[in-house]
């Protein structure tokens, strides 16, 4: 099933694959179309995908690659599912599960697509790669470059977290920091996309790029026995990952690898950065941008390229798109940590929350198996968890220990 | 009053190639007109009715027109206007 063509989403227009991603008759976006994929056996296709690497390369029938992917490449990918009882049971519901991408190498899930615009990008003879980040993408472009030997560029709004910068500025690659916000990151590195020789990732390698986020969805079937789960819950950001994990689904019931339908789709937003959630609130079916205001940089995109095909989505599977503070960001953080030992940011906290609100306005079913996707590593947003729990700090005796730290919560547990 | 229009690769079949121009006009629209006017093929390219395709972005300055007073939105000699499309990023 290699892929045939870039095709306009909007009017259809057919172009060759090269680097491109705006339709010129209509500015509309462009996407990876393949050959037909009728006819296929699913049990073989089966039995090929769990033959394969334990990477995004296990589903190469299904990404934009002319050639076999390439050896140097850092494996993204086939990230744990866990069921979370503890959560559910907090919230009341019956199944949860855990998508951990902050497993992947640079641990957030745009190893992934990094991964598929870069081996493309070297496909199409590009020597350099570039991105308009809010830091997760910085890091798995700077890391995908290192290890495949190219040059890279990775352009960042300069008040990104300092744990994001430093994580990317260790690969060898080139930081611009843009003083400004992430679309005027994204509108610059537009411009300069026209300009030079480069691959940008997320510009004129998008339509490649954005393939790599179907892999969650292939991912998740295949780790709950070729299933497709009633319920997801997405961040939201420009609304690709949120739209290409549902592309995903409808790729394998369409070629019979699963049975069923597109799971309904919810997403989350903050309330500081918020286009899609207001949109969908509103019923308009397209977004007006706005000026971020949130902690959860990561997905603080004012203007999202993929809004309207998101909220779409949403609506076309009876899910929606929910807006959280950025109280409710932290509480979600915390909430994924104490009841499954994941530490996310910002992002899987707005994951989380989300997922805490449909639980508790009973949009969820008794017998819905729910998905949560968390997108990216606690660690790299560690400020906004400062100040929000207490150390016990003693002198070093044991005395010091006996008068601070109360019987119960030292209970020895032979004693119990 | 001259505003110097940018034109992204995507669309530069329709202006022979050029990567920028001048035109007169007081307001984004008035602008976006004279551009057609100059470069006809640009109208049917972005335009739908009396605004834009949902996919392309103007900016003044770096601003984005829909943070301004859109179409409407005044502009001075000097002012550069940048049309740009708007399925990048994330």
């Amino acid at each position: 099933m290699p892929p045939e063509s870039l095709t306009c989403k909007e009017c259809k227009t057919i172009y060759p694959l090269d680097a491109s991603y705006v339709c010129e008759r209509c500015f509309g976006p462009l996407e990876v179309a393949y050959a037909p994929r009728e006819g296929l056996d699913p049990a073989e296709l089966r039995r090929q995908i769990q033959a394969g690497p334990h990477s995004i390369w296990r589903y190469r029938d299904f990404l934009p690659l002319e050639g076999p992917p390439p050896r140097d490449t850092l494996p993204a990918g086939w990230t744990p599912l866990l069921r979370a009882d503890r959560l559910a049971a907090r919230l009341g519901l019956r199944e949860v599960w855990i998508k951990n991408d902050a497993a992947n190498p640079t641990h957030s899930f745009k190893d992934r697509v990094v991964a598929v615009a870069l081996a493309r990008a070297k496909e199409l003879g590009f020597q350099t790669i570039a991105c308009a980040s809010t830091g997760n993408l910085a890091n798995a472009v700077a890391a995908h470059a290192a290890a495949a030997g190219l040059e890279s560029y990775v352009f960042i709004p300069a008040d990104l977290e300092e744990q994001k910068i430093l994580a990317t500025g260790v690969y060898g690659t080139t930081i611009i920091a843009v003083k400004g916000n992430y679309d005027d990151v994204n509108r610059l590195c537009t411009e300069v996309s026209g300009d030079r020789p480069w691959a940008f990732t997320n510009i004129n390698m998008r339509p490649y790029y954005a393939e790599g986020s179907k892999t969650i969805a292939y991912e998740i079937a295949e780790q709950l026995g070729w299933q497709v789960p009633d319920r997801l819950v997405v961040p939201i950001g420009s609304g690709s990952l949120f739209t290409k994990i549902a592309r995903g689904f409808e790729e394998w019931i369409d070629v019979g690898l699963v049975d069923g339908t597109v799971p309904t789709m919810n997403g989350a937003q903050a309330t500081g950065c918020a286009p899609v959630a207001t949109a969908f609130a509103q019923g308009h079916d397209v977004c007006r941008p706005v000026k971020p205001d949130t902690i959860a940089k990561s997905i603080a995109i004012g203007n999202p390229a993929d809004g309207p095909y998101a909220l779409e989505l949403a609506r076309r599977t009876g899910g929606g798109i929910d807006a959280v503070t950025d109280d409710e960001i932290r509480a979600g953080i915390r909430l994924l940590a104490e009841t499954t030992g994941i530490f996310t940011e910002t992002a899987g906290g707005a994951t989380t929350a989300a997922l805490a609100k449909l639980a508790e306005r009973g949009d969820i079913d008794a017998d819905e198996r729910v998905v949560a996707i968390i997108t990216g590593e606690g660690l790299k947003t560690l400020d906004v968890v400062r100040g929000t729990f207490d150390t016990v700090e003693i002198e070093p005796s044991f005395d010091a220990f006996e008068a601070s730290v109360t019987a119960a919560s030292t209970a020895h547990p032979v004693a119990a | 009053m001259a505003i110097v229009v940018k034109i992204p690769t995507q669309l530069r079949a329709a202006t022979d190639g050029a990567a920028s121009t001048s035109v007169d006009g007081g307001t984004v629209g008035e602008v976006l007109d004279a551009l057609y006017e100059q470069f006809g093929e640009l109208r049917e390219r972005i335009a739908d009715g009396g605004g834009l395709r949902r996919f392309v972005n103007v900016y003044i300055g770096g601003e984005d027109i829909r943070f301004l007073e859109g179409l409407d939105t005044p502009v001075a000699d000097g002012d550069e206007v940048t049309i740009l499309p708007a399925v990048a990023g994330g």
